[in-house]
């Protein structure tokens, strides 16, 4: 039967190997990743495979594209006001701040306080009281900061120039 | 001077006339930049083979430290000795390295295991930093251009998703958070082998690309940077600077809790940071309180609590009253858990384990120990001890803390602490002890 010639782009292009010393190098790693992922996934391999593969989605697909938006709109809305170079002093303090609400979740929102004070013995009270005391410590350096410099760059202008 | 220098710059920089130029508003809905998989949706002038590459060789060392140090608490507990003290008992060949620990210098658990959490603590930013410079490579199409390339990218997967694993189960055990799905300590252990596993191939395929870039100050001539960048708002320097900043915060707000003494105020936000429970000589940090592991006053009282020791002649039966006509020794020791925080030296004074297991016929060749608790529950009420950390003399039942009897939180009637070992096979309410090879 005679074969029907097709253009080449619709051909599948055959994928070519690629070097040698990276393919080696993976191979080995994927054998040492298997040989322990086989007992990572022993248990609960679903709940194990949705935590590593939702983490990885999670911060790519939903955690950098809102903190990337949430910049974005401070930018703007600043470049609105024509202040768009102290961007900074606003983006400094809050990156800080959720950082460390990112990293201590669990204790700032209360969500173990329960089994914290049974455990430990301590007082599961104070971390949202420090969190949001640094907060307000970050935000206001910030600001003198910015009086300081507007101040300062006042002063630095010749009197001509008014 | 500089940094003022540095921040009017900036804000000559920022404050340069805004181009005006309506990014995004001008441009048709079927424009290819308005999708990820197109370099020019991503405008951050941040990005670049310069900044990835700073942030890669700090991970680099970082995690490094992380991985060994993992590794040493994993040989902290002695899991080889006895099922007991074993949460990961398919380990395998993941168990090579495995050696009996000892029992000094004292502060050796407290230091490698302060070090694993801070440093993990700290190093968020940077891992958060280091995955931001590189997400637009995740868009990238063609999906592969070689097979090595495909795996490559399936290896990035177990990377990323390896990495965040780790740092959160981490993050989320510190803070007695158990939603992750199953015990901790596998899930931890052999999760750590799966991402260094692609740890080591992405360090030796793109170290000498970030020594180069960090060499020769590489800037923009990279897949990695934007074709068409916004205005900066910031120079890539500001912005190591702040995610350096970051770290600090994290850094001087946690690692208070593994320091102790007056350096415990400081630690704002660590779980074990700012106050010690109560006050007096028992008002130091407790890992799991006796209402906690389900202990009661009934079962410590006078009347009703014997401690039961077993060796090579038999068994025999001790009240506390009599435990106390025995030689009482002290020994200074903190006590160091594997969440990271630790207490500074407590002064305990009790029986030394060797002379229980003199007691017991191993006159002056004292060998394992298993000891039990009367904790209901807990992963550790029942932990092996190795002959090496009986025999030291400093390896105490401690009856009394800092010169006053154990309260109950502390593991009243009496309790294990070795040199060196981490908390949890320091045993509370012991009941039995059993002394014999495991």
């Amino acid at each position: 039967m005679p074969r029907l010639p097709l253009p080449r782009t619709v051909l599948p292009r055959r994928l070519p190997l690629g070097s040698p010393f990276p393919l080696l190098l993976l191979a080995c790693s994927f054998a040492l990743a298997a040989y322990a992922g086989v007992r990572l996934f022993a248990d609960d391999w679903f709940g194990v495979a949705l935590w590593i593969v939702g983490s990885a989605l999670l911060h790519d697909l939903v955690l950098v594209p809102l903190y990337g938006l949430a910049d974005r709109v401070v930018v703007r809305g600043l470049g609105a006001a024509g202040q768009r170079g102290r961007t900074p002093y606003v983006r400094v303090p809050a990156a800080l701040s959720l950082l460390l609400l990112l990293v201590w979740f669990p204790l700032i929102s209360g969500m173990t306080a329960q089994r914290y004070q049974l455990a430990t013995g301590l007082s599961p009270d104070g971390f949202l009281t420090r969190w949001l005391l640094i907060t307000a410590a970050l935000f206001g350096g910030s600001a003198l900061l910015l009086a300081f410099r507007v101040r300062r760059a006042a002063k630095q202008r010749p009197p001509a120039s008014h | 001077m500089a940094a003022g220098q540095a921040g009017r710059q900036r804000f000559v920089m920022g404050g340069a006339p805004f181009s005006g130029r309506p990014a995004a508003y001008g441009r048709d809905m079927r424009d290819p930049s308005r999708l990820p998989t197109s370099p020019g949706f991503w405008r951050s002038p941040l990005r670049g083979t310069w900044f990835t590459s700073v942030l890669g060789l700090v991970l680099l060392v970082g995690i490094t430290v992380l991985f060994v140090t993992g590794l040493v608490s994993y040989a902290a507990y002695n899991p080889d000795l006895s099922p007991v003290n074993d949460m990961t008992p398919d380990k395998g060949v993941l168990g090579f390295y495995l050696f009996a620990w000892p029992s000094g210098p004292v502060w050796l658990y407290r230091f490698t295991q302060g070090l694993h959490v801070t440093l993990g603590v700290t190093l968020v930013p940077v891992l958060l930093a280091k995955l931001w410079s590189v997400v637009p490579k995740l868009f990238t199409l063609p999906p592969a251009r070689s097979v090595t390339h495909a795996l490559e990218r399936i290896s990035l997967l177990l990377l990323v998703g390896g990495g965040l694993f780790e740092f959160t189960t981490g993050v989320l055990n510190v803070q007695l958070d158990y939603v992750f799905p199953g015990s901790f300590y596998p899930l931890h252990f052999y999760g750590a082998w799966v991402f260094f596993a692609a740890f080591l191939a992405h360090a030796a395929l793109k170290t000498p690309t970030a020594l180069r870039a960090v060499r020769h100050r590489v800037r923009d001539e990279s897949e990695l940077a934007a074709p068409c960048p916004d205005a900066p708002t910031v120079s890539r320097r500001g912005a190591l600077g702040l995610v350096g900043g970051g770290s600090l915060l994290l850094f001087l707000t946690t690692v208070g809790q593994s320091l102790g003494g007056p350096f415990r105020r400081t630690a704002l936000l660590a779980p074990h940071g700012t106050a010690d429970p109560g006050g007096g000589p028992n008002g130091f940090q407790i890992n799991k309180t006796a209402a906690y592991a389900g202990v009661t006053a009934a079962d410590t009282h006078e009347d009703n609590w014997r401690l039961v020791v077993t060796g090579r002649t038999g068994t025999v039966r001790l009240s506390r009253a009599r435990l106390l006509q025995l030689p009482l020794h002290s020994a200074s020791l903190p006590i160091a858990c594997v969440e990271g925080w630790s207490t500074a030296d407590q002064w305990w004074h009790g029986v030394r384990l060797r002379d229980l297991a003199a007691l017991v016929g191993y006159d002056g060749d004292p060998p394992d120990v298993l000891v039990e608790s009367l904790q209901s529950h807990g992963a550790f009420r029942r932990a092996a001890l190795r002959a090496n950390q009986v025999a030291d003399g400093r390896s105490l039942l401690a009856l009394y803390v800092n010169g006053e009897e154990l309260s109950p939180d502390h593991g009243h009637p009496a309790r294990i602490i070795v040199p060196a070992a981490p908390g949890v096979l320091n045993t509370k309410w012991v009941a039995r002890l059993t002394f014999g090879d495991l």
